[in-house]
């Protein structure tokens, strides 16, 4: 059980070796990466030459730390890691990973999914873009919150 | 009182932290937030639409009724956007 919250890429292929090193209850390793796209997805579909992303040190690792409690409570996971970066990142660098493992795949691909969803919506990251027009905050979006919501009750 | 803001929050208020010392008529997120808004236009533009501010107290999330007191670390961010 990891959560990391740091300014430094990371090695995705470490990482997973590592998540499910020595442990032969794992029979299913689920992970996602999030990277900075060269553009923006809502309306005008501008071009981003770069994000700065900008967190709340202390509550950022309470509540990467809360959710990944939640999954842990809600599927049978052998271990789970999420590791977030901040500061300014480029397109095609990685912002965040997830992964789960645990002895079945559903288990390992719904709580990736899970840990997703609750993060973008609870954890204190706020994106601030770079585009030809100049500097703009990333409004959060409808659909991420209905994402989120799924997952409740 | 420590006041922390972040994104488009800071840059509006044009302050990351500030230690603040409330009236004693603010006991509440709501309270804070009508006592902030008379500070400068700065904050009154910043605190203008709830609808877009979040709110944490010693780093949990809570709604503008819940209380607030003179040891509390209070931070208003707009929602975030990670992941």
């Amino acid at each position: 059980m990891a959560v990391r919250v740091q300014e430094a890429d990371f090695d995705m292929g470490a990482e997973l070796a590592a998540l499910s090193a020595g442990n032969r209850r794992v029979g299913a390793l689920a992970s996602f990466v999030g990277l900075v796209r060269d553009m923006h997805v809502d309306g005008d579909g501008q071009p981003v030459s770069a994000m700065t992303l900008e967190h709340y040190p202390g509550m950022t690792e309470r509540q990467l730390e809360a959710i990944e409690a939640e999954a842990r409570a809600r599927w049978p996971l052998e271990d789970c890691l999420v590791i977030h970066r901040y500061g300014r990142l480029e397109p095609g660098d990685r912002i965040v990973l997830v992964a789960c493992a645990s002895p079945h795949r559903d288990a390992a691909f719904e709580a990736c999914r899970f840990l997703m969803d609750w993060l973008k919506t609870k954890a204190p990251f706020w994106k601030l873009e770079e585009t030809p027009e100049g500097r703009r905050w990333v409004e959060a979006r409808d659909s991420d919150t209905a994402a989120a919501e799924r997952w409740q009750g | 009182m420590r006041l922390l803001y972040f994104a488009w929050l800071r840059s509006k208020i044009g302050l990351a932290e500030e230690s603040v010392e409330p009236p004693a008529g603010v006991t509440d997120v709501a309270g804070l937030v009508e006592w902030l808004r008379g500070r400068g236009p700065g904050y009154a533009d910043a605190l203008a639409n709830l609808a877009v501010v979040k709110v944490a107290v010693n780093q949990e999330y809570v709604p503008f009724d819940h209380p607030v007191g003179p040891g509390d670390e209070v931070a208003l961010f707009p929602p975030v956007t990670g992941g």
